[in-house]
């Protein structure tokens, strides 16, 4: 055993990418097993490795965690990333709770038709303009600081530019109204572990696309059509 | 100021009653202010003190907290119900998600249509029997009295909330899991929670007709 922390989910996105970006972010090497059939599935199944019978499902430290915003909580904590005390935590929490949200909306849209696709994408861009980018553009304008808490680099750091990163995919000058998340992305994604992570041939993921819709679908037998919320 | 959290929601269980039940279990005192008319709520987001423009608002330590979960790590932080290392707390958040999927479940039904609520209804049963209630009777197989490290945690607090709103919607659901019913038991009998499942207390009931139109005109879009 490596002791690496091993992911185990399908070859993209979803769920998975923010716990690669935070322990990327991190420096932490990690290995991925990814999910390509039913028989795959099943065997975790019933080996007993979800415990609520889904990924992501990350091994690491003698455990085999489930649940995405658990395994993110103890990848910050472990590595530090998790502020100086339950206040600043608090905060942490707040903001990542806001990208978790805004990136939901993004999260199911590969899964959509076309037709819903794009009203999706206006909803993606109307909720991270007139609600999310507005709240951490005031958080970074009213402290001044280069870190969204306790000026410190943090889970909501690496968080918000992953969310940034995916809106933009969706409306390229998305952050036009907000010079101070411009310069914070501008700052974040030049640390040296995220520019590492950004550069091709990094286990970042790229944009969801057909095949990937087709696997989860097939692993997953998620045949049912995904409205939008 | 009185020092006690104050909670800001409308006056029904939605996504705060976690938080009233982690507060009630902890011994916490806390105030409630009820949202009733969309002004009230527009004026909270005129004020500027929701983050994201949604409550639950909870106000304490001098934070105006929103985001359910964060608000509920706080309290269980601060009132130690989150174990006592990393990996106790990686347990706790576990079940707690767990638990958190299927009460959203159990949170959206009131607002699904009416064709679509025996379904709904199936869901949340088949849910409830075959994934989350399985995996927290094998938990309990450990033998100790509680989820996580042999000590009262948030995640006791969230599974005996989710156990009795299951069972207000499938009487019977327990039925198969000896464990689980011990576990009721000895939960509702413990001195805070006995006494939050008291009449008089902040728990609030199901939701009815009244609660769901109050919240449908407060956030209609």
């Amino acid at each position: 055993m490596s002791g690496k922390p091993k992911l185990y989910y399908f070859d993209g996105r979803g769920k998975m990418e923010s716990i690669r970006w935070l322990l990327a972010a991190a420096g932490v090497e990690f290995e991925e097993e990814f999910l390509e059939t039913r028989e795959q599935y099943e065997k975790l199944l019933q080996g007993g490795s979800l415990l609520f019978q889904q990924v992501p499902m990350v091994e690491i430290d003698g455990m085999k965690m489930v649940q995405t915003r658990a395994i993110l909580s103890y990848i910050a904590a472990k590595y530090n990333l998790y502020g100086k005390d339950l206040k600043e935590r608090a905060l942490i929490d707040m903001y990542v709770g806001g990208t978790d949200d805004l990136m939901g909306f993004i999260l199911m849209f590969p899964f959509l038709s076309a037709e819903d696709k794009e009203k999706q994408r206006a909803v993606i861009v109307q909720k991270a303009t007139s609600r999310y980018f507005p709240a951490y553009e005031k958080v970074l304008k009213d402290h001044g600081q280069d870190f969204l808490v306790g000026n410190n680099f943090s889970w909501a750091d690496v968080h918000l530019l992953e969310a940034i990163l995916m809106v933009e995919e969706k409306k390229s000058n998305v952050l036009s109204g907000f010079p101070q998340l411009q310069a914070f992305k501008a700052r974040i994604s030049s640390i040296p572990t995220i520019k590492k992570f950004l550069e091709p041939g990094s286990q970042r993921k790229p944009v969801p696309d057909d095949k990937y819709v087709e696997t989860v679908r097939r692993v997953l037998r998620m045949y049912y059509d995904i409205k939008a919320n | 100021m009185s020092g006690k959290p104050r909670l800001t929601y409308c006056n029904g269980r939605g996504r705060m009653e976690p938080v009233r039940w982690l507060l009630a279990a902890a011994g916490v005192e806390f105030e409630e202010v009820f949202l009733e008319t969309r002004e009230q709520y527009e004026k909270l987001i005129k004020d500027g003190v929701l983050m994201f423009q949604q409550v639950p608002l909870v106000e304490i330590d001098g934070m105006k907290m929103v985001q359910t979960r964060a608000i509920l790590s706080y309290i269980a932080g601060k009132y130690n119900l989150y174990g006592k290392d990393l990996k106790e707390r990686a347990l706790i958040d576990m079940y707690v998600e767990g638990i958190t999927d299927l009460m959203q479940m159990i949170l959206v039904f009131p607002f699904s249509p009416p064709e679509a609520k025996e379904k709904n209804l199936d869901s949340i049963k088949d849910r409830a029997i075959n994934r989350y209630f399985p995996a927290f009777e094998k938990v309990l197989k450990h033998g100790q009295d509680f989820l996580v490290g042999n000590k009262f945690s948030w995640a006791d607090v969230q599974l005996i909330e989710a156990i009795l709103a299951v069972e207000e919607k499938i009487p019977a659901v327990l039925s198969g899991f000896p464990q689980l019913q011990a576990f009721k038991v000895r939960m509702s009998n413990m001195p805070t929670i006995k006494k939050f499942l008291q009449p008089g207390s902040p728990r609030k009931p199901p939701p009815d007709e009244c609660y769901i139109e109050t919240v449908l005109k407060i956030f209609k879009k």
